[in-house]
Protein backbone atom coordinates (compact mmCIF):
# COMPACT_ATOMS: atom_id res chain seq x y z
CA UNK A 1 0.00 0.00 0.00
CA UNK A 2 1.49 3.30 -1.17
CA UNK A 3 2.27 6.02 1.76
CA UNK A 4 -0.78 8.15 -0.07
CA UNK A 5 -2.78 5.13 -0.35
CA UNK A 6 -2.63 4.66 3.76
CA UNK A 7 -3.07 8.24 4.39
CA UNK A 8 -6.24 8.26 2.63
CA UNK A 9 -7.49 5.33 4.16
CA UNK A 10 -6.48 6.63 7.60
CA UNK A 11 -8.57 9.88 6.30
CA UNK A 12 -11.41 8.41 5.55
CA UNK A 13 -11.85 6.17 8.49
CA UNK A 14 -10.69 8.30 10.71
CA UNK A 15 -14.25 10.34 10.88
CA UNK A 16 -17.86 9.24 10.22
CA UNK A 17 -18.40 11.92 7.30
CA UNK A 18 -15.11 12.69 5.40
CA UNK A 19 -14.80 15.46 2.46
CA UNK A 20 -12.00 15.49 0.15
CA UNK A 21 -12.15 19.27 -1.17
CA UNK A 22 -10.19 21.86 -2.83
CA UNK A 23 -9.40 24.24 0.11
CA UNK A 24 -11.21 24.37 3.32
CA UNK A 25 -14.81 24.32 4.40
CA UNK A 26 -14.14 28.13 5.27
CA UNK A 27 -12.24 28.71 2.27
CA UNK A 28 -13.28 26.19 -0.75
CA UNK A 29 -11.38 26.65 -3.92
CA UNK A 30 -14.17 25.39 -6.61
CA UNK A 31 -17.35 26.07 -7.08
CA UNK A 32 -17.81 22.24 -6.35
CA UNK A 33 -15.96 21.94 -3.29
CA UNK A 34 -18.08 24.70 -2.22
CA UNK A 35 -20.93 23.40 -2.87
CA UNK A 36 -20.31 20.05 -1.50
CA UNK A 37 -19.79 21.91 2.16
CA UNK A 38 -23.08 23.91 1.68
CA UNK A 39 -24.75 20.98 1.03
CA UNK A 40 -22.95 19.37 3.82
CA UNK A 41 -23.96 22.27 6.59
CA UNK A 42 -27.05 22.11 5.69
CA UNK A 43 -27.61 18.74 6.51
CA UNK A 44 -26.25 19.50 10.00
CA UNK A 45 -23.81 17.10 10.15
CA UNK A 46 -19.77 17.00 11.65
CA UNK A 47 -17.62 16.31 9.29
CA UNK A 48 -13.61 16.61 8.34
CA UNK A 49 -11.83 17.43 5.20
CA UNK A 50 -8.89 17.06 3.70
CA UNK A 51 -7.99 19.67 1.47
CA UNK A 52 -5.89 17.94 -1.85
CA UNK A 53 -4.27 21.10 -2.64
CA UNK A 54 -2.20 20.61 0.38
CA UNK A 55 -0.87 17.12 -0.81
CA UNK A 56 -0.49 16.16 -4.46
CA UNK A 57 -0.16 12.30 -3.48
CA UNK A 58 -3.40 12.47 -1.61
CA UNK A 59 -4.86 14.52 -5.24
CA UNK A 60 -4.00 12.23 -7.51
CA UNK A 61 -4.30 9.44 -5.46
CA UNK A 62 -8.19 9.76 -4.05
CA UNK A 63 -8.91 9.72 -7.73
CA UNK A 64 -7.29 5.23 -7.77
CA UNK A 65 -8.98 5.24 -4.64
CA UNK A 66 -12.91 4.78 -5.34
CA UNK A 67 -12.24 4.82 -9.25
CA UNK A 68 -13.54 8.12 -9.29
CA UNK A 69 -11.66 11.10 -11.35
CA UNK A 70 -12.93 14.15 -9.51
CA UNK A 71 -12.89 15.83 -6.30
CA UNK A 72 -14.95 16.63 -4.04
CA UNK A 73 -15.98 13.00 -2.79
CA UNK A 74 -17.65 12.39 -0.17
CA UNK A 75 -17.06 9.22 2.34
CA UNK A 76 -19.86 8.37 5.30
CA UNK A 77 -18.64 5.34 7.33
CA UNK A 78 -15.81 4.51 5.23
CA UNK A 79 -18.15 4.07 2.37
CA UNK A 80 -18.06 6.10 -1.17
CA UNK A 81 -21.27 8.54 -1.48
CA UNK A 82 -20.53 10.05 -4.67
CA UNK A 83 -19.19 13.69 -5.99
CA UNK A 84 -20.79 16.73 -5.90
CA UNK A 85 -23.65 16.18 -8.35
CA UNK A 86 -24.45 13.02 -6.48
CA UNK A 87 -24.55 14.87 -3.23
CA UNK A 88 -26.91 17.40 -4.28
CA UNK A 89 -29.33 14.93 -6.51
CA UNK A 90 -29.52 12.92 -2.90
CA UNK A 91 -29.70 16.04 -1.00
CA UNK A 92 -32.92 17.38 -3.41
CA UNK A 93 -34.01 13.63 -2.67
CA UNK A 94 -33.87 13.83 0.97
CA UNK A 95 -31.83 10.86 0.60
CA UNK A 96 -28.40 11.98 2.02
CA UNK A 97 -29.88 13.10 4.90
CA UNK A 98 -31.44 9.71 5.28
CA UNK A 99 -27.93 8.20 4.84
CA UNK A 100 -26.67 10.09 7.37
CA UNK A 101 -29.44 9.35 9.21
CA UNK A 102 -29.28 5.89 8.99
CA UNK A 103 -25.58 5.50 9.48
CA UNK A 104 -25.79 7.23 13.17
CA UNK A 105 -24.02 10.35 12.03
CA UNK A 106 -23.12 12.70 14.42
CA UNK A 107 -25.00 16.33 14.20
CA UNK A 108 -22.74 19.90 14.12
CA UNK A 109 -21.77 20.98 16.96
CA UNK A 110 -24.01 24.38 17.05
CA UNK B 1 -19.37 30.90 -27.05
CA UNK B 2 -23.05 29.90 -27.15
CA UNK B 3 -24.75 26.73 -26.51
CA UNK B 4 -25.29 27.23 -30.64
CA UNK B 5 -22.27 27.15 -31.90
CA UNK B 6 -20.79 24.02 -30.71
CA UNK B 7 -17.24 23.49 -30.46
CA UNK B 8 -15.05 20.95 -31.06
CA UNK B 9 -15.03 19.42 -27.47
CA UNK B 10 -18.56 19.92 -26.96
CA UNK B 11 -19.00 17.98 -30.49
CA UNK B 12 -16.53 15.05 -29.13
CA UNK B 13 -18.31 14.78 -25.86
CA UNK B 14 -21.66 14.02 -27.64
CA UNK B 15 -20.01 11.95 -30.37
CA UNK B 16 -18.27 9.62 -27.96
CA UNK B 17 -21.58 9.42 -25.41
CA UNK B 18 -23.94 8.68 -27.92
CA UNK B 19 -21.54 6.02 -29.22
CA UNK B 20 -21.34 4.25 -26.19
CA UNK B 21 -24.41 5.20 -23.88
CA UNK B 22 -27.10 4.86 -26.87
CA UNK B 23 -28.74 7.51 -24.97
CA UNK B 24 -32.67 8.45 -25.64
CA UNK B 25 -31.75 12.36 -24.76
CA UNK B 26 -28.14 13.98 -24.45
CA UNK B 27 -27.65 17.92 -23.89
CA UNK B 28 -24.13 18.87 -23.55
CA UNK B 29 -24.38 22.12 -22.22
CA UNK B 30 -21.23 24.64 -22.57
CA UNK B 31 -20.88 26.95 -19.36
CA UNK B 32 -17.30 27.62 -19.91
CA UNK B 33 -18.33 31.52 -20.35
CA UNK B 34 -19.22 31.40 -16.12
CA UNK B 35 -16.30 30.34 -15.26
CA UNK B 36 -14.31 32.55 -17.52
CA UNK B 37 -11.47 34.01 -15.31
CA UNK B 38 -11.79 31.09 -13.17
CA UNK B 39 -9.19 28.27 -12.40
CA UNK B 40 -9.13 25.97 -15.45
CA UNK B 41 -10.75 28.47 -18.01
CA UNK B 42 -7.58 27.54 -20.39
CA UNK B 43 -9.03 30.41 -22.99
CA UNK B 44 -10.90 27.70 -24.81
CA UNK B 45 -14.07 28.68 -24.04
CA UNK B 46 -14.60 24.86 -23.72
CA UNK B 47 -13.59 24.07 -20.47
CA UNK B 48 -16.71 23.30 -18.01
CA UNK B 49 -19.52 21.84 -19.33
CA UNK B 50 -23.27 20.20 -17.86
CA UNK B 51 -23.75 16.91 -19.53
CA UNK B 52 -27.83 15.89 -19.54
CA UNK B 53 -28.48 12.25 -20.41
CA UNK B 54 -30.96 9.75 -20.18
CA UNK B 55 -30.25 6.54 -21.55
CA UNK B 56 -31.51 2.81 -21.00
CA UNK B 57 -29.09 1.08 -19.52
CA UNK B 58 -28.70 3.34 -16.06
CA UNK B 59 -32.09 2.00 -15.39
CA UNK B 60 -30.83 -0.92 -12.81
CA UNK B 61 -27.62 1.61 -11.98
CA UNK B 62 -26.61 3.36 -8.93
CA UNK B 63 -25.70 7.22 -9.01
CA UNK B 64 -22.19 6.38 -8.46
CA UNK B 65 -22.31 3.47 -11.31
CA UNK B 66 -24.44 6.16 -14.10
CA UNK B 67 -21.60 9.05 -13.51
CA UNK B 68 -18.77 6.25 -13.88
CA UNK B 69 -20.31 4.89 -16.77
CA UNK B 70 -20.39 8.44 -18.55
CA UNK B 71 -16.35 9.06 -17.28
CA UNK B 72 -15.69 5.69 -18.68
CA UNK B 73 -17.24 6.56 -22.36
CA UNK B 74 -15.49 10.06 -22.54
CA UNK B 75 -12.22 8.59 -21.35
CA UNK B 76 -8.80 10.56 -21.48
CA UNK B 77 -10.64 13.82 -23.00
CA UNK B 78 -11.88 14.69 -18.86
CA UNK B 79 -8.07 14.65 -18.07
CA UNK B 80 -7.35 16.51 -21.28
CA UNK B 81 -9.48 18.59 -22.16
CA UNK B 82 -12.28 19.12 -19.91
CA UNK B 83 -11.38 20.87 -16.75
CA UNK B 84 -15.19 20.30 -14.69
CA UNK B 85 -18.31 18.50 -15.66
CA UNK B 86 -21.77 18.50 -14.15
CA UNK B 87 -23.71 15.09 -14.76
CA UNK B 88 -27.06 14.72 -14.67
CA UNK B 89 -27.64 11.08 -15.57
CA UNK B 90 -31.00 9.63 -15.59
CA UNK B 91 -33.17 6.35 -16.76
CA UNK B 92 -35.82 6.41 -19.05
CA UNK B 93 -38.47 5.67 -15.77
CA UNK B 94 -37.14 8.42 -13.41
CA UNK B 95 -38.08 11.02 -16.44
CA UNK B 96 -41.27 10.05 -17.23
CA UNK B 97 -42.74 10.43 -13.66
Amino acid sequence: MSDAHSRIDQAVNGSDVVLFMKGSPLFPQCGFSSRAVAILEHCGVEFASVDVLQDQEVRQGVKDYSDWPTVPQLYVKGEFVGGSDIMMEMYEAGELQELLQKKGVKAAAS
Amino acid sequence: MTQESKGPVAAEIEKRLTETLAPVHLRVINDSAQHRGHAGDDGSGESHFTVEIVARQFENLSRVDRQRAVNSALGDMMKERVHAMQIRAKAPSEIAK
